[in-house]
């Protein structure tokens, strides 16, 4: 499919490149549910990376085993699995985290990053590779779901991880800590994000003109000007 | 037809094995959970009969109500759990009451989804302590707009009137059913 890529890179590509978030736009239905606060999102993207880790390695695992027409069904098995047992685990050992992601929890077993990373890579690369994979998505899942909570926590209840940082004269835009904060927070993100590469796009392509342009070419483009 | 049985076996090999992890892990967690809700229910029936030191469940299908007794097993009331719906979800609340039912102690929310910032404040002290000392006979009514004039009358929130009508109408379809029980000689 590709030439082979270095370990290094399979890992950093999720923390940008293929973010999961602002790049693939996977898995929307919980970043914007549930980052209403940093630990939210915290728990959820430690939760999600988990299931994402241990799925992606044994679907690679099995990749050989499982018949091409059934893959679908048996790496939904799969994930279904791991996220009942993060469920159970945070149900039994963080109550009250588990309380505040509600319905999300047992939901990351239709989060479109783990199914999509585990069709478009874990099916045709090694364990380890995936392993990797899976771990910079999760990663970058995490940074996003950080940012976003932390954005919407600060705004919307002045306090982050709980410990009050805008003051009190600062009056809580509402707005933050309902639906509609979540999609101007990850608009504005994604349009930041956007603008951010569009701008090393074009520098890039520039530079890239500077180099080839040889010195008599200039002159001749000068002289046909004159 | 061998790529059919192939399918078959594939699912139901991971069909089997999935299912053999959960049940170890649900054996594990399982009593943690139990335990938990059980602390958690705990906490919420001293915090509203603060003289409570213990308890015992009342037994009835119609209402969750638990009476609570004082260091010296005297009964000081109950602690009753009524839900009902919100402006856009289901409240939860715990009432402590006392022993013939006619006085609230104190409420506390358990689980609320009101609007952040405005039907959330039921959940906050001002409106919480409203209900300290209330009297519960006939029912609990809510005023909007003024001051209560009556000793079972609580003020609306102003921007949550919604949330707050829903407060005063989960607990006494729960008062309703609790004096049903006391007729009954249950309580």
């Amino acid at each position: 499919m590709k030439g082979k890529k270095s370990l290094g890179y399979e890992y950093l590509k999720g923390l940008w490149e293929i973010n999961p978030i602002f790049k693939q736009v996977l898995g929307m239905c919980p970043t914007l549910a549930v980052t209403v606060s940093v630990m939210n999102g915290l728990a959820m993207a430690l939760a999600t990376t988990f299931v994402l880790v241990f799925s992606s390695l044994l679907i690679s695992s099995i990749r050989k085993l499982i018949p091409n027409q059934v893959r679908i069904a048996a790496f939904i098995v799969v994930i279904a699995t791991f996220v009942t047992i993060a469920d159970l685990v945070m149900k039994a050992k963080f109550p009250e985290l588990s309380k505040a992601l509600g319905p999300f929890v047992p939901l990351i077993v239709v989060n479109c990053i783990i199914l999509g990373r585990a069709e478009a890579f874990a099916s045709k690369n090694s364990p380890f590779r995936s392993f990797l994979d899976a771990l910079g998505n999760g990663t970058g899942f995490l940074i996003a779901l950080v940012i976003m909570g932390g954005i919407r926590e600060m705004l919307g209840s002045r306090t982050l991880l709980g410990y009050q940082v805008l003051p009190n004269g600062f009056e809580p835009w509402l707005i933050m800590i309902l639906p509609a904060g979540a999609f101007l927070t990850l608009g504005l993100l994604m349009g930041l994000a956007n603008f951010y590469v569009d701008k090393k796009k074009k520098s890039a392509q520039q530079e890239l003109i500077q180099k080839y342009r040889k010195p008599e070419n200039t002159i001749e483009v000068k002289g046909q000007e004159a | 037809m061998k790529k059919v049985i192939h399918m078959i076996a594939t699912l139901t090999i991971i069909g089997v094995i999935a299912g053999g992890l959960l049940s170890e892990v649900n054996n594990w967690a399982n009593p943690l959970i139990v335990a938990n809700q059980k602390a958690e229910t705990e906490r919420a029936i001293f915090l509203v009969q603060p003289a409570g030191k213990s308890y015992e469940a009342v037994k009835s299908n119609e209402i969750e109500i638990y009476k609570v007794f004082d260091e010296n097993k005297n009964p000081v009331g109950y602690s009753m759990v009524s839900s009902g719906n919100g402006f856009q979800g289901k409240i939860k609340i715990m009432t402590g009451l006392s022993n013939d039912l006619s006085k609230i102690e104190m409420i506390e929310i358990l689980e609320q989804v009101e609007t952040p910032g405005l039907g959330t404040k039921v959940t906050e002290e001002p409106f919480k302590d409203q209900f300290k000392g209330l009297l519960t006979t006939p029912q609990i009514n809510w005023v909007k707009g003024k001051a209560p004039e009556h000793d079972n009358e609580i003020q609306t929130i102003t921007g949550a009137t919604i949330s707050s009508k829903s407060v005063v109408a989960i607990i006494n379809s729960g008062l309703e059913k609790a004096r049903a029980l006391k007729d009954k000689g249950a309580l």
